[in-house]
């Protein structure tokens, strides 16, 4: 069981491997479908993105709604592979870690190592467990996709399991 | 002829959501700690720990185990003597789930297929109704959650292909999935009719209860093959490796044309969410 602080420096990232079971503490950014479509599109076009992608942690999740009283709703990670055709593009601009489950393609295992990043995963419909690991959260980008817009949430040991570490070890081959 | 109220109808749709979304089905957590107990590996052990745990967080604080709360699928059997008053069945059943993700804070995920823009309100609903004999309706929901949606197949199989094409080919959609649908998973599978027929064969496997495997020897006997084969592949919980990929298979058969083999495969995740009641 390894403790990780966000950011993760050069260290933290070389030190994950594979299967390995981490409790991640720290700032992420929720974008799934919608929000990566836009993000894309922004880079593309040159044009500022709402947050600061370099280092950054996308976590790939569309919450419930928060019932009174509470910070966020159900918010479990959705399939890695719809992102297939948006992740390589975030991780050359700067993203040092996804958040999601289920496998994803060659060409992101590959864009993962050329970027000495990571992909972690948390278990797919343990959505009221991970809303308890969630101190805080803020809508901070595309509020008119509701759910699917960017939140940076602040994380305390979420509890994650390494998929792909930055040498391209995967558990999914 | 007896008369089912519109609000009793509203009423029960809005409450069956509610539970499915809050309560695993019966017996679903037992399957995840016995599967828990036949893992080595560390981590395909913690994730079926976490899966149990959360099932018990929503009971207790009912609220939605998984943010993706799905679409609203209805399966209604209408006896043929029951005589809906005081609206129109379709309109009710809307409004029970409309009522449902509204009260319940449950996800609204439901959008045009093109624009991408939200109902809003998670409507509308997938209604499958029936008409069969007697005075009554029987309900289900199925908070249908597209993580193990999107991995569904259908194929129309050549009958050359046989009873080992069949199983071949649900082998071959469980492998192609991976950790996508959410693994530990439950599969039904349609076997015959009409392409449509088909793929509504394989959801309707989903309502069954836990723990009950096919009345027809054969069918059953292709049920724990398809089991032993799919887990055998060593994908285990989220698809990261271990001996569970596959809680239970399902497996219902329906004539077909002499010139068809259809095979329908439905995924659905670990939690199995379905809720049933008869008004």
């Amino acid at each position: 069981m390894v403790t990780l602080r966000l950011p993760l420096t050069e260290k933290d990232i070389e030190g994950l491997e594979a299967g390995m079971r981490v409790r991640l503490t720290g700032d992420v950014y929720t974008a799934r479908d919608a929000a990566h479509k836009r993000l894309v599109e922004l880079i593309a076009r040159g044009e500022k993105l709402p947050f600061d992608l370099d280092g950054a942690a996308i976590y790939y999740a569309g919450p419930c709604p928060a019932k009174p009283g509470q910070v966020i709703g159900s918010c479990g990670p959705t399939s890695a592979i719809r992102m297939d055709a948006y992740a390589p593009v975030l991780f050359d601009h700067g993203v040092r870690l996804t958040i999601a489950k289920g496998p994803v393609a060659e060409e992101v295992r590959r864009s993962i190592v050329r970027n000495r990043a990571a992909y972690l995963c948390a278990a797919g419909g343990a959505g009221a467990l991970i809303s308890h690991h969630i101190t805080a959260a803020e809508t901070v980008a595309f509020e008119d996709l509701g759910t699917e817009a960017v939140r940076r949430l602040t994380v305390c040991e979420l509890p994650l399991i390494v998929g792909i570490d930055s040498k391209g070890e995967s558990l999914f081959q | 002829m007896r008369e089912i109220a519109c609000d009793s109808i509203r009423d029960a749709v809005r409450l069956l959501f509610l539970e499915a979304c809050t309560a695993p089905a019966d017996g679903v957590t037992g399957l995840l700690a016995d599967a828990r107990q036949g893992e080595t590996l560390p981590h395909a052990r913690e994730i079926l720990a976490q899966l149990i745990e959360n099932n018990g967080i929503a009971q207790r604080e009912r609220t939605p185990a998984c943010q993706d709360t799905g679409m609203a699928v209805v399966f209604a059997d209408i006896g043929q003597d029951a005589h809906v008053v005081g609206g129109f069945f379709g309109d009710a059943v809307e409004e029970g789930v409309r009522q449902a993700y509204a009260d319940g804070y449950l996800r609204k995920s439901v959008l045009d297929p093109l624009t991408r823009k939200n109902t809003g309100d998670n409507t509308p609903a997938v209604i499958h109704e029936r008409i069969v004999p007697g005075d009554r309706i029987k309900l289900w929901t199925l908070p249908k959650g597209f993580g193990s949606e999107n991995m569904s197949r259908i194929a129309m199989l050549s009958p050359s292909a046989g009873v080992d094409g069949v199983m071949d080919f649900v082998v071959d959609c469980a492998s192609g999935a991976g950790g996508s649908p959410c693994p530990p998973v439950f599969l039904g599978v349609g076997l015959g009719g009409t392409f449509e027929s088909c793929a509504m064969l394989s959801k309707r496997q989903l309502l069954r209860e836990v723990g009950a495997c096919s009345p027809d020897p054969q069918l059953a006997e292709m049920e724990a093959e398809l089991k032993r084969r799919i887990n055998a592949l060593g994908m285990g919980p989220m698809g990261m490796g271990g001996n569970t990929y596959c809680l239970e298979v399902r497996v219902g058969k329906e004539p077909t044309h002499i010139a068809a083999l259809p095979v329908a495969v439905n995924f659905c995740c670990h939690m199995l969410r379905h809720a049933v009641a008869e008004l």
